[in-house]
């Protein structure tokens, strides 16, 4: 079933009225996600794009038997809303907002650790570019149309780079299972070595493309617990060759400032725990060809 | 955001950490009167700017009386300080800050970071005090004491006493650094920030605890709920073309290369100006323009873009999920008409309306290099930078 998110997959908006909310949702609907409804406090009882609207998760999860919730409410208040879905019984929460503070990310992971880790609600984000399992379901922001649905699965921080990514594979005829964008701030909910494990166990995954960049540690655990525990094959980019240390490159998480940061320090990490790295932004297709052929071989 | 030595002190100040006693100068004359007002009879003068390592760049001086004062302070005003954190460019010095001198018994370290990895607030303590947390970690790592904050609860007092006996202060210290670990933590709190460091930290010769230097800055994403420190802002220690971005709401930052970058999403952004590096070129900037790439935006982002001289060639690469090809190609006519564009320009688009995307830029008779692919937008970029500076030279 690919991972997270398939075609039964029951989801709600939150921030559902709001512009961005109402664009998305239709997008979202279009290409196949089973959206249930949405939520905007205030605004509960009313019908927005034929689906009805709560005043709580909570509300909307007791109506709809939601299971994953979408989060495009403004960075005041998004974390709030986050911790709202966790408490509803939302399994998987993915939050587009970009500009939380930290502080308040610190806090939203403090607050989903006192639910039983099988109990425990999957964050995905925040700004990110969301979940698709093309031809199933779009749970984001991308463009449905540059995914050739297939057995790749992505992770990456970024959104356009993993188009990027997917659309170089698309025009050499692979597919993806899902695809994950798990965002750029330097306090997410899902790390790269989450979501790594979750592809290792998907069936209808072969391999994986890891898209990481300049900042943080994540990169790193993730190609260590590769070496330790991963059977298929895993491949990543480091973006920010180019980066000078200690400047915010766009993304709040984007930021050279310990040792092991920097891209050539990652990919040396990498590199040395056995995972394929593509040299360059524009060898993602060839790459994956190539891997996936040699797989194919030693089977 | 970073704000000031003698901002982050006031900030402090008020939270129970001591501090020297000190005044804010913007001209000689005003130095010495602070020295009057400060009483004493040795002063440190500090250039203020927006860098550690100023001592050894010349932006730290000890006087001992008003004519030392006052030609340091003429020296300092109006130049621009280079250190190994500024670049070769360097920041302007127009504050300066006078404060009374402190006898040193010892120097200490401390810091307060957001920990990644720990997804908390950490707080690192050193007696190695005076140099950098870098050489510390290198020269004698063995004397990093570490502890991590629990956000539901905040930082406890046994964890600053655990700190403090660590630092191997004298027991009548022990309640006076105590005191200002948890204020440091307080003000970290309180103000959302992202780093604080107060290195040295020192014991006096009189057995006070004194923080004699203060570097802080802040989360961006929290500075709407903290009117107070967004005030705090100096823009003349910000690189202007980077002024000119923010200002304008783009996500810019400027380096020092020839190539222009106009791109939608910090990754993508990135990984572009990486294909420049790999192709034989130098980006000259990031530049995020973000989801909704409006016509207006596009021309925001050319202006950012040739407000810096350097720039002899702009790349522009979008892949259009949310945004649309077509609309994007019109901007990019719309830009090049009102901005004025004298620079070879390169035009990748990709996504969705794509094809009617690349006719509006044919059909339009601009001078624009259209390329399919990443690896081609980057190639043809170079190749039209060589050929620029080529005619340059040549002219």
């Amino acid at each position: 079933m690919a991972i997270l998110l398939n075609r039964s997959t029951r989801v709600i908006v939150q921030g559902f009225t709001g512009k961005i909310g109402s664009f998305h949702a239709e997008d979202m609907k279009r290409y196949g996600t089973k959206l249930v409804g949405g939520v905007t406090p205030g605004k509960g009882g009313q019908t927005h794009l034929g689906l009805p609207v709560f005043n709580t998760v909570k509300g909307a999860v007791r109506e709809t038997r939601a299971e994953a919730s979408i989060v495009f409410v403004p960075p005041p208040f998004a974390a709030d809303s986050i911790m709202e879905a966790a408490d509803a019984g939302i399994k998987l929460c993915v939050c587009i907002t970009d500009g939380i503070p930290s502080q308040d990310m610190m806090q939203v992971k403090r607050y989903m650790r006192r639910y039983r880790f099988e109990d425990r609600m999957r964050l995905v984000g925040p700004n990110c570019a969301g979940v698709i399992t093309p031809g199933q379901a779009l749970m984001g922001i991308m463009p449905g149309s540059i995914y050739l649905p297939g057995r790749v699965g992505i992770v990456g921080r970024s959104g356009t780079l993993g188009y990027e990514a997917a659309s170089q594979m698309k025009a050499l005829g692979i597919g993806v299972s899902t695809s994950v964008g798990i965002g750029g701030d330097p306090i997410n909910g899902s790390s790269f070595k989450d979501i790594l494990q979750l592809f290792e166990r998907d069936d209808d995954t072969d391999a994986v493309v890891m898209i990481g960049e300049i900042g943080g540690p994540q990169e790193a655990e993730a190609a260590i617990w590769a070496r330790d525990n991963m059977r298929k094959p895993l491949i990543a980019y480091i973006a920010g060759l180019s980066a000078p240390k200690g400047r915010r490159m766009g993304h709040a998480g984007a930021i050279i400032s310990a040792f092991g940061e920097s891209a050539q320090e990652k990919v040396e990490i990498l590199k040395e725990a056995g995972v394929v790295i593509v040299p360059t932004p524009a060898s993602f297709g060839e790459v994956v060809a190539d891997t996936l052929a040699r797989t194919k071989k030693a089977a | 955001m970073d704000i000031h030595e003698y901002q982050a002190k006031e900030l402090l100040a008020r939270h129970g950490v001591h501090v020297p006693r000190g005044g804010l100068a913007y001209s000689p004359e005003q130095a010495t009167y602070r020295a009057r007002e400060i009483g004493g009879s040795k002063w440190v003068l500090k250039a203020q700017v927006h860098s550690g390592a100023r001592g050894k760049a010349g932006g730290i001086k000890l006087c001992s009386n008003d004519e030392e004062i006052s030609s340091a302070a003429e020296a300092m005003l109006g130049r621009k300080l280079v250190t190994h954190q500024t670049g070769p460019r360097g920041k302007l010095i127009s504050r300066l800050y006078l404060e009374e001198a402190v006898d040193i018994a010892q120097e200490l370290y401390l810091g307060f970071v957001l920990d990644r990895k720990e997804e908390r607030v950490m707080i690192v303590a050193s007696a190695a005090g005076g140099m950098e947390i870098e050489d510390i970690s290198e020269k004698q790592p063995d004397s990093i004491i570490r502890a991590t904050v629990d956000p539901g609860v905040g930082m406890q007092g046994f964890q600053a006493r655990e700190i403090a006996f660590g630092l191997g202060l004298e027991s009548n210290l022990i309640g006076k650094a105590t005191e200002t670990i948890l204020g440091c933590y307080q003000v970290f709190r309180d103000y959302d920030a992202s780093m604080l460091e107060i290195n040295p930290l020192v014991v006096t010769r009189d057995g006070s605890l004194v923080a004699l230097d203060a570097k802080m800055s802040f989360d961006e994403n929290a500075l709407f709920r903290r009117p107070e420190i967004s005030e705090l802002r100096d823009k003349s220690q910000e690189d202007p073309r980077e002024t000119f971005a923010s200002d304008r709401g783009l996500s810019y930052v400027g380096l020092d290369g020839n190539i222009g970058c106009i791109i939608n999403g910090a990754g993508l952004a990135m990984a572009t100006m990486d294909m420049i590096k790999i192709a034989g070129g130098e980006p000259a900037n990031f530049l995020d323009i973000g989801g909704g790439a409006s016509p207006e935006r596009v021309a925001k982002s050319f202006r950012a873009v040739l407000g810096d001289k350097n720039v002899e060639t702009i790349l522009v690469n979008i892949f259009a999920g949310i945004n649309r090809c077509d609309w994007v190609a019109e901007g990019v006519i719309k830009a090049i008409r009102e901005v004025g564009v004298d620079v070879p320009l390169v035009v990748r688009l990709s996504g969705t309306k794509v094809e009617e995307g690349r006719k509006i830029l044919a059909d339009s008779g601009e001078a624009v290099i259209v390329a399919d692919t990443l690896a081609e937008a980057a190639e043809k970029a170079v190749a039209a930078w060589r050929e620029a500076t080529k005619n340059k030279k040549a002219a």
